[in-house]
Parts: structure tokens; sequence; C-alpha cells
């Protein structure tokens, strides 16, 4: 059996027992990126030579017993929104195509203390906005399953890396959808976990109100192993909350009798793909055949969410994106006349189409005389959906859908059209909105071959609910 | 579509968000607003009357901390990404008039 094969933890576990050393993990996985990178192109940063000198460390460390962690040694990839000091970081944009961060993001931190080899920087949808990486300043990820596809986004370059065996697991973030929907196009499993679980210190900011990280993985033991891993209070993050229990491995039971399921009609209805549709409500009777309680309701809603979320996003994204402005760091015009037009110059040479949209939409959504009408609205629709879901969380334990309207697009279809792409965000975004913690897992493939994906969505730090109720579907064997 | 961006519009959102845009993509940027704030407009359908607007999810108080430095002097690093920097600081065009 070849090394890419094990998982994160079955990976860990023989590095623990000496059987392959870290550094032999993570010369294979080099490897790997060196066949599939011309073509995935998962990676905007590979850090070859970093990788192998702290796989050295490593290594050395679990062999005099410092470090016994189940991750110790296992290569990891990181979005490239995540500060990783003394490591090239941009957001995939070209206003940050030399930023060098002097300080590593909290998750990551705490990913190396447990011994994690950070192989590279994923590609993404440059800061983050996007759904299928294809806004990346540094060219677009192919699909590992089908090449002329998108792999999603907007951590498409992670849930690539992971579907490709180009890493064991990665980082990505969420703000709207941006690690399950991927994960969904690229037939691997992510977390976005309740809102202020895992410390933004070091994530560069897109929709600060929304976004979190999470673990992207191979399966759902691996995931709930980097959560755990990942999750912890820091007082550098002002909306980080002190949680009691960040055992996220004590759920991984394959038990869900009893356990209430709702499914929204909301999510069933116009829009989505048959064989997605069919291929979601196929996993909801498996998990009803053992033993689960599973029913269809309506959440309401729903079509409101898209709205809010990108007034929200947008407002927060004009507020975040100004500190790029050719001063700190990163690009700066070279002709100029004055400051205020070296900002304008060197903000719009190296911000993308996509964002420029999106900053645009947030300045006006936040001027004086649309503020109330748009912004406020906003914030106000925002809590009518928080109350949709805590109603419907007295019900059930874990509400269970699809994760995108489809399955994978081919390239270069959805840019054209933006309206139309941000519409695919439909089940994902309430999500965000509601501070809720919810999960993709594989669940089958349509008749092209294209993975299809489940989400799993539990009420505000209930984690484990839907972490259980993934790992009795996972261990079925019928969504791969 | 009923929102229609006016050149106004467009110079004045320029401004506020620090752009510089040329005549296509302000004529791009005109129909990309209409069509976005069209769509946006399908909130007014809710009744949000004495609704609180909720900008975070849980209630969250200002984290107040005592004003300590806790991290060491890494201006090298920082300096480091500077486009241009000058004796220690950031350099940036002039600001002022000479007179």
């Amino acid at each position: 059996m070849s090394i890419l094969e094990l998982s994160a933890l079955e990976l860990g576990k023989k590095i623990r027992k000496k059987e392959i050393s870290a550094v032999e993990a993570a010369e294979a996985v080099l490897k790997q990126i060196k066949e599939k990178e011309p073509v995935i192109h998962a990676y905007v940063t590979v850090d070859e030579e970093g990788a192998l000198k702290r796989a050295e460390k490593v290594q050395a460390m679990i062999e005099d017993g410092t470090l016994a962690n189940p991750l110790a040694g296992v290569p990891v990839a990181v979005k490239d929104n995540l500060c990783t000091k003394g490591l090239l970081t941009t957001c995939s944009s070209h206003i940050l195509y030399n930023f060098v961060p002097a300080y590593t993001a909290q998750a990551v931190e705490n990913l190396e203390r447990a011994g994690a080899v950070i192989i590279g920087k994923t590609n993404m949808d440059e800061f983050a906005m996007g759904s299928t990486t294809e806004t990346s300043a540094f060219g677009v990820t192919r699909n590992p399953w089908n090449p002329d596809h998108v792999p999603g986004g907007s951590s498409g370059g992670s849930c690539a890396a992971v579907a490709a065996d180009e890493c064991f697991y990665a980082l990505g973030s969420d703000t709207g959808g941006s690690i399950r929907q991927p994960s969904s196009f690229c037939g691997v499993t992510g977390i976005k976990p309740t809102y202020g679980t895992v410390s933004r210190y070091g994530l560069i900011a897109y929709g600060s109100s929304l976004d979190q990280i999470g673990p992207i993985g191979k399966n759902v033991s691996d995931c709930a192993a980097v959560l755990e891993t990942i999750a912890s209070y820091d007082k550098k993050d002002s909306t980080s909350v002190p949680r009691k229990d960040l055992h996220f491995t004590e759920a991984l039971a394959d038990d869900v009798k009893g356990m209430k399921i709702g499914i929204p009609r909301d999510y069933l209805g116009e829009g989505l793909d048959e064989e997605v549709k069919a291929a979601v409500l196929k996993a909801a009777k498996v998990l009803e055949e053992k033993g689960a309680i599973v029913e269809e309701f309506d959440l309401s809603l729903t079509e409101y969410a898209i709205p809010a979320y990108y007034v929200i996003a947008s407002a927060e994204a004009s507020s975040n994106l100004s500190r790029f402005d050719g001063v700190k760091y990163g690009l700066r015009a070279k002709e100029y006349e004055g400051l205020h037009q070296m900002y304008k110059r060197s903000r719009s040479e190296g911000f993308g189409p996509e964002v420029k949209r999106r900053i645009m939409l947030g300045s006006f959504v936040l001027s004086s005389g649309y503020y109330d009408a748009y912004y406020l609205k906003a914030l106000r629709t925002k809590a009518l959906i928080k109350q949709a879901f805590d109603k419907a969380f007295q019900q059930y334990d874990v509400i269970l859908g699809p994760a995108a309207p489809s399955t994978a697009p081919r390239l270069g279809e959805s840019l054209g059209d933006p309206l139309k792409m941000y519409l695919g965000d439909i089940y994902t975004v309430s999500v965000n909105l509601a501070g809720l913690p919810a999960m993709t897992v594989p669940c089958g493939r349509d008749s092209k071959g294209l993975p299809i994906g489940l989400q799993l969505m539990g009420d505000c730090f209930e984690e484990k609910k839907i972490i259980r109720a993934a790992y009795a579907w996972e261990q079925t064997g019928e969504g791969r | 579509m009923a929102n229609m961006i006016s050149n106004e519009t467009i110079e004045y959102v320029g401004i506020l968000a620090k752009l510089e845009l040329s005549d296509e993509e302000k004529e791009e940027a005109k129909r990309d607003m209409g069509r976005m704030l069209d769509y946006i407009d399908k909130l007014n359908e809710l009744d949000t009357e004495g609704v609180e607007p909720m900008s975070h999810v849980f209630s969250m108080n200002n984290v107040f901390r005592e004003d300590a430095v806790v991290n060491g002097d890494d201006r090298e690093n920082i300096l480091a990404n500077a486009p241009e920097q000058k004796d220690g600081a950031f350099k940036v065009p002039g600001t002022m008039e000479q007179g």
C-alpha cells in the first residue's frame, strides 16, 4: 500500500510506531506534487526545502519522545489566506504577490505545536471571493476528478490537494460555503465549525462576522482530529469563544439511533440537480435505516439568505480590504502623483474584477443614505434567519441537505454571470449568517463521475452531532 | 433594471472604495451593481419591523485588555514587506505642498 493512500490519522499512527518516518511522508507528498501539479495546480507555493527540514526536526522530536500527537509528522496544506511566518502568503491576489508574514496564524501555530509539517500554501479565489478558484491571480486549479471542471471555491486548492493526494489534509476557510462547496465538488470531507471556535488571528479577513477556519480531509475522523487540534480560545481574536468541550473525536461513533434529522423542503426545490437530490435523499434513507428519525420540514427564509449574505460580506470586505493601499506591504503602483493617487492606483492594479465588484458593492451599501435600506436590512434579515434555525433545532439534532445545487461546473462557465454564480451558494450561506457548524461528506457521484456532497448542519456548539451523523454515514461505505 | 446606477454614483463609490476605474470598468460596474441591487431588493419583501439588526450571532461585548506590549520588536521583518522604507519607517509620497 502506498503511503499516499493512508488517511492522516493512519499515517500519524505509522509515524509514531516508527514504520514510516516524517521525512518519508513529506517526500512521498512532494513527489506526488511534482507529478500532479502541472495539471491540477492546487498550490500557490510549495515549500519543499522548508517541509523537509521541518520533517527532520519533527522526526527527531518524535524519536526523543517530545512529540506524540496523532498528527505529528503528517504533511498538511494551508490555504493561502492564512499567515505563515517567513512563507509567502498571497491570498491569490496580485496585491499581495510578495507578502511574507512576520507571524503565523493561531490555527496554523496550533497545528505546528502538534507536529504538523506544512507542505505549502494552496490556491484560492482571490481574497476568498468566488466559488470556483477561477478568480485567483495565479491561475486556475483543476478538479482532480476531471481536469475540465473547477474544484469549487474558494478553498478549491485545499480541496483539490486533498483529493489528489498532494497532502494528507488541509486547512481552508469558510465565509459563505468556501470549505463545504469545494469539498462537495472534490469528493472530500470538510467542516466549518461554529463561529468563534477556531481563532481568526492571522486569517486575512474577508467577512469577519462570517469567516471561520476549518479542516478538509480524506474522512470524518481526520477532520474531527484536526478540528480538535486547531480549535482554541484566543485572546488575540476578540470574537473567539471559550468552549468547554473540544474533544470532537469522541463523537466518532457509528450510532444514529434516535437522532432526529430534518431535511428542509426549501433545499430540495427548484434549481437542485436531480442526481444530487437523489443522492442526498438516498443518504437520508440510509441514516433512517440505521435508526435515525428523518423527516422533511419547512425551514423558511432560504431565498433571503443570499441577498443578505452578499450585503453583509461585501460591506465587511470593503472595510477589511481598505488596509491594502501600497504602504505597508504588497503591491505599490509604479506611476502616481501624490499619496492619494498612489492608494488608488495600487488598489486598482492589485485587485481583480470580483474583488473590486464586492468592494464597490460594500462601499455602496454602507454609504450614507443607503446604510439603513441595505446594510441594516440585511442584519435584520440575518436575525430572522437565525431565529428560523433556532426553531428548527428545537426539533432536530441535525439538518441534512445538499452542499451545492449541482456537481462541479466546467472551467470558464461561471465567471461570466456573477449573480448566477452567487446563487450557487444557496445551501451554504445561511449557516455562516447563523454562525452554525456544518460539514460536507461525499455521498456518491453523478453520471459524469463527479462527486456529490452531503451537507450536515448542527446547532451552535453541536459539532459532535454532525460529526456522529457523518461518521455513521461514512461507515456504510456508500458515499464513495 | 429597477436600480439604475448613475455616473455620479459610480464616481462616488470609486472615491469611497479608493479605486480608479477605466471607462469600460465603470460601465461594467454600473451594470453589475444595478443587477445586484435589483436582486438584493428582494429583502424588501420581508417585514423586519421591530427586528433588531444582528451584527453578531452571540451576544458579544467589547473585549478589553491591558495596554501592554507582549510581542517583541519585529521591525525588520515587518519593514521587509514595505514597498518603500526609509530610516526604519514606511516611506510614502509627500502629502503636503512644499511651501
